[in-house]
């Protein structure tokens, strides 16, 4: 029987590509291991191997198709002794994707590892979708003036354009970190920097995150704006103590004659099926400590705006990222020089039953919520937090005045977290206007687990959101 | 504990000293034969060389002293560690460094700062806690720095400045100047793992940044013998092809040779340069030290052989013919400068209670 050959995944936040090249032709017989195709993301290219033998039947995704969605067929594959009669079975079912077998024979899919220590696990159907938020229109953001016109792109694209605008505009800005040159950054945040900034400027460091952590906050001591990118925030616990003690007070230890204007960032928490190690959220660390700003945007407009704001500030910024947010689109104003303060949260939907506090991707949580919550008729209002610390306090204290509830919702464990702070806050400067408790929801107190329902389990859902909100406004 | 290297033959003058105290060229060398690290030759100082050599060891020693003194006192808390019996070191890297250099060191600072040319007054200050001190009072003895004399502290935690050193050279490097970074650390910090870290980075982006290694023999109360697996810290770089050599940094003029040398290398553009300086502290890892971990006969015979100062001041009197007089119109100026201190210190208020919440963010 034929075989199908799909549209394999680089990476399990993979979820589409580009057929860039066909490399067997119809006809040509094909022994397992071999490559028959290349394919393209904006993070990586890779090569597809056969895993069946036989002859390429035929193709049907041609070569330079943009955008072809994971798990798509894209060849089937003639066992030795069938003909070509047998392919009109399998092309028609072919092109009626909900009928394909879960796991017809899929290639094996040869990811480009990311990095050594960044092991992506096996190709997974991913399941979460790019989608531009309607709510997230910059033009409500009072930084942006009235009629600005917007394009989208994604976070990813975002940052990348953050950093090469403030690289043109400043010769003491520079990037460094493991993969950010010629591998063009292993998330692909600094594509295209190498070739417009040279070597001097976009440094590729070794594996080496206690020290050349160090070495930025040194270069940063010295005057230079160093960019200092971990390939993930998981690594930087290899670094903390040139961060903290470091970096985040010797402006205080100096008297403020020394300072450090340094930022650091990457992804940090969940991406998907990387287990505990590689899985953690840090922004209740680092908001702990003075002298640190941590930020922690979920729009690409946000992530733009604010990482310029990060390279201009004069101190040390963590700036979180997060993997699976890197492919998701947003408008972005399009303005010469889109910088947005730091410290300033924003309603991103503006409701009066309850307030939805959260930050990041724990955003996606919160607004799918509210909108499902709109429907049964109770119209919450979203903050988008943006800034950890300092924490725009004032912005939540007036939310909830209106609102009297407030829920939480982030992606990080419950203990000392972001959200355990916002309820404090709260306690003190809002507490005769809360009609309830204040709930979080959290990741789950546990360390991520590898396996595909207890990762989705050891997350906060959509569901727990909405079970939160009604809670808090008595409506369950 | 590592052998001290025979770092020169230009001694006779010094080991001519008759009663005055034996030099360490007099004393038996322990060199190891198969050393591959040879020292730099001390090459001799003029009189005005080791006038200011004289001068500024003076000043930290006196200023130490002082600053124990007060320690018992009461007037400085916290921690205090104290300099004397290294003094050769830092004087003698100071004199080849040059306008826009760094310098930034560990916890056992005071000297370096002194050398720099940072005012005493602000230094003891610092260390009282006042207002008047390099960081407000806000720092302490183990962090204070001097932007404008290029002294990049005073770093409390064991091995953090060798990186943060590695970033400054990494800033001359960027920037294309012919500047030098003076990366200060001792055997203790020697086997912390940024080090190497930092090495590499070194070599591989030829970053001018000489590591100046202080032996002082004891990591707190650990004796380099029973801290590390190989005691010859100048071959730490050998995997990276740092050169390095073992210096007698109880010289100051071997320590200006060797630095010298180090300089020129790093300022052609070859990349890192590691010097290991045998040094000694005469006084404890901190001031609370029990000194169980090493007999006093063996301190009393640092002190009496191989002092940095009589060594200087046994040169100038017999080489140079100095007047005696001069030497003691240095030490009446020298004491005066760190009595001026020690009054400023004790005199200058406290920092305002608003200062609590200045240079979080600038």
């Amino acid at each position: 029987m034929p075989v199908q050959v799909l549209m394999p995944a680089l990476s399990p936040t993979m979820e589409e590509g580009t057929l860039s090249k066909w490399v067997k032709q119809e006809g040509d017989s094909i022994a397992s291991g071999d490559v028959i195709a290349e394919i393209e993301t904006d993070k990586a290219t890779m090569e597809v191997e056969a895993v069946d033998e036989g002859t390429l039947g035929k193709i049907l995704v041609p070569e330079g198709t943009e955008a072809v969605k994971v798990n798509t067929p894209i060849a089937v594959i003639l066992a030795d002794g069938e003909d070509v009669g047998a392919l009109d079975g399998a092309v028609a079912s072919a092109m009626a994707p909900e009928e394909v077998a879960p796991e017809p024979g899929v290639p094996a899919a040869k990811p480009e590892p990311e990095a050594e220590k960044k092991p992506e696990a096996s190709p997974a159907k991913s399941t979460e979708t790019k989608q531009i938020h309607p709510d997230e229109s910059p033009e409500a953001a009072p930084e942006v003036p009235e009629g600005t016109e917007t394009v989208e792109i994604t976070v990813r694209e975002a940052l990348r354009d953050a950093m090469a605008e403030e690289m043109r505009k400043d010769e003491s800005v520079f990037l460094m970190g493991e993969e950010v040159a010629e591998y063009q950054g292993a998330y692909k945040i600094s594509q295209g920097l190498l070739d417009e900034f040279g070597p001097r400027r976009v440094v590729d460091t070794p594996i080496t995150e206690h020290g050349f952590t160090g070495l930025g906050v040194g270069a940063a001591m010295a005057g230079l704006k160093p960019i200092v990118e971990f390939m993930t925030f998981n690594f930087a616990m290899q670094a903390m103590d040139q961060i903290i003690n470091s970096a985040a007070k010797t402006h205080y230890m100096s008297g403020g004659q020394v300072t450090c204007s340094i930022v650091f960032r990457g992804p940090n928490g969940a991406a998907s099926r990387v287990a505990a190690q590689h899985s953690q959220d840090y922004a209740s660390w680092y908001s702990h400590v003075p002298g640190l700003t941590v930020i922690q945007p979920h729009t690409a407009a946000d992530a733009k705006g604010l990482l310029k704001a990060a390279i201009r500030d004069p101190n040390p910024v963590i700036f979180l990222e997060n993997e699976i947010l890197y492919g998701h689109t947003f408008p972005v104003p399009m303005m010469d020089d889109f910088v947005l303060p730091i410290g300033k949260a924003k309603i991103a939907k503006p409701g009066k039953d309850a307030t939805i506090v959260s930050w990041g991707i724990g955003m996606t949580y919160a607004l799918k919520a509210a909108e499902e919550l709109k429907g049964e008729g109770i119209d919450a209002e979203v903050i988008d937090l943006r800034t950890i610390r300092p924490m725009d306090v004032d912005a939540i204290v007036k939310s909830v005045k209106k609102t009297g509830r407030c829920v939480t919702v982030e992606e990080a464990w419950p203990q000392s977290s972001v959200s355990s702070e916002i309820a404090a806050q709260l306690m003190e400067k809002a507490f005769d206007w809360l009609d309830a408790p204040v709930l979080r929801v959290t990741g789950k107190d546990v360390p991520m687990p590898y396996a595909a329902n207890l990762e989705k389990l050891a997350l906060p859902s959509v569901k727990e959101v909405i079970e939160a909100v009604k809670a808090v406004t008595y409506k369950d | 504990m590592a052998a001290r290297a025979k770092s020169g033959t230009r001694r006779a003058s010094a080991a001519k000293s008759g009663s005055k105290p034996k030099s360490p060229a007099a004393a038996k060398s322990r060199a190891p034969a198969k050393k591959s690290s040879r020292g730099s030759p001390a090459t001799d100082f003029s009189q005005d060389q080791e006038l200011e050599a004289y001068r500024e060891m003076l000043l930290i020693r006196r200023f130490e002293e002082k600053a124990g003194q007060m320690y018992g006192m009461g007037l400085i808390g916290g921690f205090c560690h104290l300099y004397i019996g290294q003094e050769a070191v830092v004087v003698g890297m100071q004199m080849v460094a040059k306008d826009g250099d760094q310098v930034i060191t560990g916890y056992r600072d005071h000297g370096h700062m002194l050398a720099c040319g940072m005012d005493p007054k602000g230094v003891m200050a610092e260390l009282t806690g006042r207002r008047g001190g390099y960081s407000k009072g806000k720092g302490g003895s183990m962090h204070m720095f001097s932007v404008e004399k290029g002294f990049f502290g005073g770093h409390g935690i064991v091995g953090g400045q060798v990186s943060l050193g590695t970033g400054l050279a990494f800033a001359n490097k960027y920037r294309g100047n012919d500047n030098i970074s003076f990366t200060y650390f001792g055997d203790g910090a020697s086997n912390q793992g940024q080090v190497y870290e930092s090495f590499n980075m070194a070599k591989l982006w030829k970053l001018p940044v000489i590591y100046v290694i202080e032996n002082n023999k004891y990591g707190m109360g650990t004796s380099i013998s029973r801290s590390s697996a190989t005691t010859d810290l100048s071959h730490r770089g050998a995997s990276f092809d740092i050169p390095g050599e073992q210096v007698d940094g109880m010289d100051v003029r071997a320590v200006h040779a060797a630095g010298d040398k180090a300089a020129a290398w790093c300022r052609e553009g070859n990349g890192p340069y590691i010097l290991e300086m045998l040094t000694y502290r005469y006084r404890g890892h901190s001031m609370s030290d029990p000194a169980k971990y090493r007999s006093k006969e063996e301190v009393q015979k640092m002190r009496q052989e191989h002092d940095p100062i009589e060594q200087v001041k046994a040169r100038l009197l017999e080489a140079h013919a100095t007047d005696e007089d001069a030497l003691k119109d240095i030490d009446r100026k020298v004491r005066s400068i760190v009595n001026e201190a020690a009054e400023f210190a004790q005199t200058d208020p406290e920092p305002d209670p608003s200062e609590l919440w200045t240079d979080i963010l600038r």
